[in-house]
């Protein structure tokens, strides 16, 4: 298990600094004021670790380790055993904050038609989105929103990069 | 704007018909400045040497056109001609910059010795004259050069900001008296624009004529567009854009240049598509995981479910008739052609080809179903509507969204490069073998070609 941190944020936050992770693809709907030259910007997670507020989407980023995403197979959008786990993971952080609210964005690879892949990923968002309820995440909190092949992570025309970019990812609302 | 049809009174000429009886003669051919006939397909037809001198006028004065005085019009009009016939591969005209300029008085009497002797089978010849409220007027002359025979003819009257949609309409007689087939260059398309990186494409809906020109850009790019389709009536497109994170179907009305939610929806919708008269709308829309298609009023109103298997129904395109849809379905296990009648009775699956078939587009003449056939690479074909006679257009890694040139005998899509994601919109006709790449300014996909302008 990863250390608590929320000693480290509370001395963060009491000086006034809220540092926001980039991992999301959103833009924090709130910028913070501009500080200065005197905040780096550098967002490698090294020296994120230090701001993360528990709770935030760069804490849930953070603790997933990856498995705030969900792979498929061309075509598919069944839940397997991998996906499972990471879906417990999320799960569970999100039973721990039920306060938070998440999006789940649902994507293809580029080997479809538009149209299709964004009825595709909404239909991956949704299973994500459904496995969640099921254990226990009220649905409420949680909306889907597909990309299609749009937004693709991974750039190359291959089976690997395809097999990155077949995903749902959850975000969390800040 | 509407394109004012003008009679070719002999009166427009008759200043000049005196010089039509001793009609200067043009200029022997000099060398290597022959006509070029190059077959380009294997109809006889399209052997035909075209000639397209530079359109005379009666004074060189200047115009509010973009091309200049009414004789760097005749010049300009020739020229998009030239264009049109030669762009969509069926023949192989000769232009203006090659050909010597007749005199007024040879429009209505061509010098038919002098072009037999350029070895010029048709002669596409006219004029142009400045009218005093600031429009222009072109005549549009088609000649047999071998029979000495006048085979059409035509006249418009334009403002100056339309001079090109009076050379697509010559384009257009010169093309439907020679091939029999119905005219299309006088017509628009819409489609998305791309710039920016794979990962990051900024997706913009933009228009422009048949030809590429009169390009303009309608969105901003901030939201992602995607899918558009041009209204009947060329007044509104439909497409998809993000809002608030979630795709929602906009009207954009071209008259007043603003957009509109077609409807208010907590579920993302996909894929409006217009009836032939324009008064209903197709969309798809995602409730858990479960698309269906749905129609409703254009103007607004009470939805009607059309499709309500488990699977994802999407997009749809409706006969010409008005009274068939033909739609693409996973409901057997992986994306199908479908049909049903226009009430969502009747549905039934038309492709049996192995593979894919997907973005099924029916035919302005109803003949033929345009989609996009997966298997391995992605390619344009076609069948007919009982999912018979199937033909591939196109063999590339990925070609898809195919969409119909208002006389449906050409098609254009949009081809997607392996590795870089990059996009452009191509148009194939109908025998496959002549295929080109649009000029656009910059990447394009989802090309949606409009009907051909009244």
């Amino acid at each position: 298990m990863r250390p608590n941190r929320s000693l480290a944020t509370i001395a963060m936050l009491s000086a006034g600094t809220l540092v926001l992770a980039a991992c999301s693809s959103k833009p924090p709907k709130q910028l913070p004021p501009d500080p200065g030259g005197a905040v780096s910007t550098n967002t490698s997670q090294g020296t994120m670790q230090q701001g993360i507020v528990p709770g935030s989407q760069a804490d849930f980023a953070q603790q997933m380790m990856g498995q705030d995403t969900i792979y498929f197979e061309t075509d598919k959008y069944n839940i397997d055993a991998a996906d499972e786990m990471a879906l417990q993971a999320q799960a569970a952080w999100l039973a721990r904050y039920p306060g938070k609210r998440a999006t789940i964005e649902g994507h293809c690879d580029e080997r479809g038609t538009r149209e299709y892949n964004l009825a595709l990923g909404e239909r991956r968002a949704n299973a994500s989105k459904n496995y969640l309820a099921s254990l226990g995440i009220d649905p409420a909190r949680l909306t889907t929103v597909s990309y299609g092949k749009e937004r693709p992570i991974a750039l190359g025309s291959d089976e690997a990069s395809w097999a990155k970019n077949r995903r749902a990812v959850t975000i969390t609302i800040d | 704007m509407k394109l004012v049809p003008t009679i070719l009174l002999a009166a427009l000429l008759s200043g000049t018909a005196i010089a039509q009886d001793a009609a200067p003669p043009v200029a022997p051919p000099a060398e290597g400045q022959g006509i070029d006939v190059t077959v380009s397909d294997d109809s006889d037809w399209q052997d035909l040497g075209i000639a397209i001198p530079a359109f005379a006028t009666n004074a060189d004065v200047a115009t509010q056109t973009s091309a200049g005085s009414t004789g760097q019009l005749g010049l300009a009009l020739a020229q998009v001609i030239t264009g049109d016939l030669k762009n969509n591969g069926l023949f192989k005209p000769t232009g203006p910059e090659r050909l010597p300029r007749p005199e007024l008085g040879q429009i209505q009497a061509p010098d038919y010795p002098t072009w037999a002797g350029r070895r010029a089978d048709m002669l596409v010849q006219g004029f142009v004259r400045a009218e005093s409220n600031g429009q222009v007027t072109v005549g549009c002359y088609l000649y047999d050069v071998a029979l000495n025979q006048q085979l059409g003819k035509a006249g418009w009257t334009v403002p100056p900001g339309e001079w090109r949609r009076a050379a697509h309409k010559c384009a257009d007689m010169v093309y439907a008296r020679l091939s029999g087939e119905n005219p299309f260059f006088d017509s628009r398309i819409a489609y998305i624009a791309e710039t920016g990186p794979k990962d990051h494409r900024i997706k913009r809906l933009a228009i422009m004529d048949s030809d590429g020109a009169n390009h303009r850009y309608l969105t901003t790019g901030q939201a992602t567009a995607l899918t558009p389709r041009y209204s009947p009536d060329y007044k509104a497109i439909l497409y998809l854009s993000y809002y608030n994170g979630q795709p929602r179907i906009y009207i954009y009305d071209l008259e007043s240049n603003t957009q509109r939610l077609l409807l208010k929806a907590n579920n993302p919708l996909f894929a409006p598509r217009w009836s032939p008269d324009g008064k209903w709308v197709l969309y798809s829309m995602a409730i858990a995981g479960n698309t269906d298609i749905y129609k409703m009023p254009a103007a607004g109103g009470a939805a009607v479910k059309l499709t309500t298997s488990p699977g994802i129904d999407i997009g749809g395109s409706f006969s010409p008739d008005g009274t068939r849809i033909v739609f693409e379905s996973d409901r057997s296990g992986s994306q199908q052609v479908y049909v049903m009648n226009a009430d969502g009775t009747n549905q039934h699956r038309i492709s049996f080809f192995g593979g894919r078939s997907a973005t099924p587009e029916w035919s302005p003449r109803g003949d033929q179903i345009a989609f996009t056939h997966i298997a391995g690479n992605f390619r344009i074909a076609v069948m007919d509507p009982s999912g018979g006679s199937l033909r591939y257009l196109t063999d590339a890694w990925q070609d898809e969204a195919p969409t119909w040139a208002p006389n449906g005998r050409i098609i254009q899509f949009f081809r997607t490069a392996r590795g870089s994601g990059k996009t452009g919109v191509w148009q194939v006709d109908l025998t496959g073998r002549n295929e080109r790449k649009l000029e656009t300014p910059v990447d394009g996909s989802d090309p949606a070609w409009g009907p051909l302008r009244p």
